[in-house]
């Protein structure tokens, strides 16, 4: 599935501080298109914060991150324009909690005009039941259960069309139980080719589907590779330590 | 009492009409100063936080009596006298609603603020995650939702605000209050006046926030 020839992220000496406190000290990687990354690491190293500047939500302290080529961390770059192509998901869901859920699978396409309403409303229809919700539509997100609400969270971001998608820790958040539907999900979007960049401390999700694992401390990548490499045969100290700790 | 009322009844209904009418004035005003200087308090500029921080604190640091005679006379003395070359003179009506309108908005603006910082910052972030805009994403995602848990106390704020215009009295504005002392001054029955004032204010702002729950509860479906 992966075309390693197109490069879909390239991230060059990522640095990001909050005030003095330096959270990315110096990130540089790569993602090919179709590729699945899974960003593995302790709390507070900086995980969170890399995947959250590679759409800027977090606005970067020195390096630079080229999207399909584009700098985004150039002023001139319309940040608008590009996050249209990355989709995000959040650990707390974040669906929009005064829209009914079809209205928060439709808002963005129709509001940035990628479609007419009633295109937007039959692809939301779609999507929903592509995530095996099709009976929500009219529903607001403080009737849905964790699991159902991260799948709309995943269908909503999908609307977008996006070529890449972010997932923030997508299943912290939920009870045990509801943690296999949300990876079901995103397994069935990594057959389908999306290019995913994806936080999380699923071990046994990140060795099954990824096609490579970046694991991350105190602001740098210690250690990437294929799970097989990284997870069943880490050469660091510290991704030892730490797969000692988590498996 | 019955003789305050039959003879004086009328009048007072039309200082009562006068009093909603600057309320309802300075509410629209109040409105619009509020709009702006809360969003200017949450915008990210901090030029724009410090203007919208520095207008609030002047006008809740100044009491109202004050403010209403600092506008009513001050300003046109300013202007006429202290530059000169202006004739500049103010209604009462009009230096009233300028009061009520400067004076509601900064209480507003902090209840605006407030209210949009009360939303959860995930809501703004997932709006921008799609490509919209910081405007859009405010229309359509935060403000709604900030609204909602604005309308309790925007209708406290309103109901203060119609208490207020009896301040206005001093400016010689004929609301209720003022016309009132003159109901008094004829008939020296100041407990029957008096009483029969607290019982008008009474009905009006029962009926408002009466009404005005029906609409809190009618906003609250689908939560």
């Amino acid at each position: 599935m992966a075309d390693k020839n197109i490069i879909k992220i390239k991230v060059s000496n990522l640095k990001k501080s909050f005030g003095n406190l330096e959270v990315l000290k110096d990130i540089s990687t790569k993602v090919t298109k179709g590729e699945v990354v899974c960003v593995i690491g302790p709390s507070g190293s900086g995980k969170s914060t890399f995947l959250r500047c590679l759409n800027k939500l977090e606005t970067v302290t020195g390096g630079s991150i080229l999207i399909d080529g584009n700098d985004i961390t150039s002023k001139q770059i319309n940040i608008n324009h590009v996050r249209e192509n990355i989709g995000m998901v959040f650990q707390h869901f974040n669906l929009f909690n005064n829209l009914n859920i079809l209205d928060n699978l439709t808002l963005a396409p129709v509001q940035l005009k990628k479609c007419s309403k009633s295109e937007a409303v039959t692809k939301a229809k779609n999507m929903l039941k592509k995530v095996g919700l099709e009976d929500k539509t009219d529903s607001f997100p403080s009737q849905l259960s964790g699991g159902q609400k991260q799948r709309v969270a995943i269908a909503r971001a999908l609307c977008m069309e996006p070529d890449i998608m972010l997932f923030d820790e997508p299943t912290s958040a939920l009870d045990p139980e509801m943690v296999g539907e949300v990876l079901q999900v995103m397994k069935d979007l990594a057959a389908d080719g999306m290019t995913m960049v994806i936080v999380t401390h699923e071990m046994g999700f990140a060795r099954e589907v990824a096609d490579r694992v970046i694991f991350m401390d105190g602001g740098y990548i210690i250690e990437e590779g294929t799970p097989q490499e990284v997870l069943l045969n880490p050469k660091e100290e510290r991704t030892i330590d730490f797969l000692n700790k988590v498996l | 009492m019955i003789k305050i009322i039959t003879v004086y009844g009328g009048m007072l209904l039309v200082a009562l009409g006068r009093t909603l009418l600057l309320t309802l004035l300075g509410l629209f005003f109040a409105c619009i100063i509020g709009m702006i200087f809360g969003i200017m308090g949450v915008v990210k500029n901090r030029a724009c936080n410090i203007i919208s921080q520095i207008f609030v604190d002047i006008i809740r640091g100044v009491p109202m009596i004050v403010l209403a005679f600092f506008v009513y006379f001050g300003v046109p003395y300013f202007f006429n006298t202290i530059i000169g070359g202006f004739s500049i003179s103010l209604t009462a009506l009009q230096a009233g609603t300028i009061c009520l309108a400067l004076n509601c908005g900064a209480y507003m603006a902090e209840i605006i603020r407030a209210g949009i910082q009360s939303v959860d910052k995930g809501q703004m972030e997932a709006a921008r995650s799609l490509g919209l805009t910081y405007g859009m994403a405010m229309r359509k995602v935060v403000l709604p939702q900030a609204i909602r848990t604005m309308i309790p106390t925007f209708i406290n704020q309103f109901i203060i605000t119609l208490k207020d215009t009896s301040i206005l009295s001093v400016i010689g504005f004929p609301e209720l209050v003022n016309t009132a002392k003159n109901v008094q001054a004829n008939t020296f029955m100041s407990f029957q006046t008096w009483a029969i004032v607290g019982i008008m204010y009474l009905i009006v702002i029962t009926i408002l926030s009466r009404s005005a729950k029906r609409v809190e509860r009618r906003l609250s479906v689908g939560r």
